[in-house]
Parts: structure tokens; C-alpha cells; sequence
């Protein structure tokens, strides 16, 4: 199965700009199915981005965050190359992770 | 090249050190570490679970805090549509260790918390859910000191559902 994480991962002198694009339904469980049933909280509670072992990044989410969540954030230090680690966990205790390169 | 000669035993003691070494950072990454890692972050469950703005940043920082112009909120005037409004933070605060999103008019404030170490830089862009036309508040915590900004969004369709 393809991953579910999607990075692009740009270092631009010593910044390096990362956008992180996740497939995942985010059910904020207050919305209803077809039948009327409320459909259960199903999200991404975190998010962590490492950069040569240590987290550049650390997301907290609730259900307000939209489905197929996408964050953009840089940091210093990164240069192309190098591996980022992305990995998510969500209130079901379901996982993804993904190394991709700096470009 | 003998194990016992007096010139030799240092280095090869160093090299295998060396070995060591890069095995253990090559754990570093595996699944050991993000349990490490999840631990040092816990997820604050009970911030997430309060319904106003003012109880989850109590929940979330336990003090309140001041309006400041050091804080940039971009969000739209109008969100066509409350399912998907992006929402950009930054600030041109020092030492920034953390930013959170909150959206007054859902069922639980608090949308997203983002931990910032040193060497990230103290801005952000996300996607989030709005229920209805309310305020976005940011909360950026910098140097020990909580500081924030306030936009009210227009909301044509709602994005909570139900």
C-alpha cells in the first residue's frame, strides 16, 4: 500500500522549508452517516518530523483539523540529502511513517 | 598484528567504541525511538476535550494570555467553506516553544497544538475545521510568556457536520 504521508522537504540556504500532506479521514464524530448514525471519532492526535535523529516538529490534533491534514512549517540546520523522518499516530492507534530526502 | 601488542590495543578498543556508537544511533530510528519520543509529548487529551477557548488554554498552558502585534494570524474573512479553512501562524517573538490554534465556535476549542524546538522556526500553516462564523485565536508561547491573536472568520457553509 502506498503510504499515506506525502513530504516535500525544500532546504534553501540553512533553512529548510518541510509540507507534509497526509491522507486520513479525520472524523470529528459529530458528523452523521447516510442512516443517520454518527460516524465515531476517528484523527491524527500527533504528528513528529525528526531531522538526524532529534524532532524538528511535534503536532497536536483534535478533530477540528481538516481532513487529509496538510501543515507547513521550516526549520534551521537541515541541508539537501538528509533523511526526514514523518511519522503519525491516531486515536485508534493506528500508524504511518515515511523517510524522505531534503531536497 | 597481534591482540596483544601495547601499540595496537587503543585503536582497535576506539574502533570497536566507534562501531557501538553508530549501531546505537542507528536504533536511534527505529521504532524504540518513536516510542521515546511519543512519550516525551504526551497528547493533551484534556485540553482537547474542553468546549471554550478560555478553559482550554487553561487546560492547555494553565494561565491566560495577552494580545500581542509580535503574533501574525492569517486566516480569510470569509471561508466559503468551514470544512477547509487555512490558517497560517507566525510570530517575530524570541525563543518560541510552542504555538496552538484555537476555533471559538466548535464543539472543542482547541484545534491544534504544534511544538516548536529550538531551531524551528516560529511559524505555521494548517488546515482546519469551523462549524460557524467565530473567532481564531493563536496562542503563541515565547520565553515562558503567552502571547496571542484574534481574527473572526466568516463561515458560509459549516464544517462540523450534523
Amino acid at each position: 500500500m502506498a503510504s499515506s504521508i506525502r513530504v516535500r522537504a525544500i532546504a534553501s540556504g540553512d533553512t529548510t522549508e518541510v509540507q507534509a500532506l497526509i491522507q486520513h479521514p479525520m472524523d470529528s464524530g459529530f458528523v452523521k452517516d447516510e442512516q443517520g448514525r454518527l460516524i465515531p471519532p476517528h484523527f491524527i492526535q500527533q504528528l513528529h518530523v525528526e531531522h538526524d535523529g532529534k524532532d524538528v516538529f511535534v503536532a497536536s490534533w483534535g478533530p477540528a483539523v481538516a481532513k487529509d491534514p496538510y501543515v507547513k512549517f521550516s526549520f534551521k540546520g537541515g541541508s539537501k540529502g538528509d533523511e526526514l523522518r514523518v511519522s503519525w499516530i491516531d486515536n485508534q492507534g493506528a500508524t504511518d511513517q515515511l523517510a524522505a530526502k531534503i531536497q | 598484528m597481534s591482540i596483544d601488542h601495547p601499540g595496537l590495543a587503543p585503536t582497535r578498543r576506539l574502533v570497536l567504541q566507534g562501531i557501538v556508537t553508530v549501531m546505537l544511533i542507528g536504533l536511534g530510528n527505529g521504532p524504540w525511538r518513536q516510542a521515546l519520543a511519543a512519550a516525551n509529548d504526551p497528547y493533551p487529551e484534556d485540553a482537547f476535550r474542553q468546549k471554550s477557548e478560555a478553559d482550554a488554554i487553561r487546560a492547555l498552558y494553565g494561565r491566560t494570555a495577552a494580545p500581542s502585534d509580535q503574533v501574525k494570524l492569517d486566516a480569510p474573512e470569509i471561508a466559503e467553506n468551514g470544512a477547509v479553512v487555512p490558517i497560517a501562524v507566525s510570530a517575530t517573538l524570541a525563543d518560541v516553544t510552542s504555538i496552538a490554534l484555537l476555533v471559538s465556535g466548535n464543539p472543542n476549542a482547541l484545534a491544534a497544538s504544534y511544538r516548536i524546538p529550538a531551531g524551528t522556526l516560529p511559524s505555521v500553516a494548517n488546515r482546519l475545521k469551523m462549524q460557524q462564523t467565530c473567532n481564531v485565536t493563536a496562542i503563541v508561547e515565547a520565553g515562558g510568556q503567552l502571547y496571542s491573536a484574534t481574527k473572526e472568520v466568516k463561515v458560509t457553509v459549516g464544517g462540523c457536520g450534523g
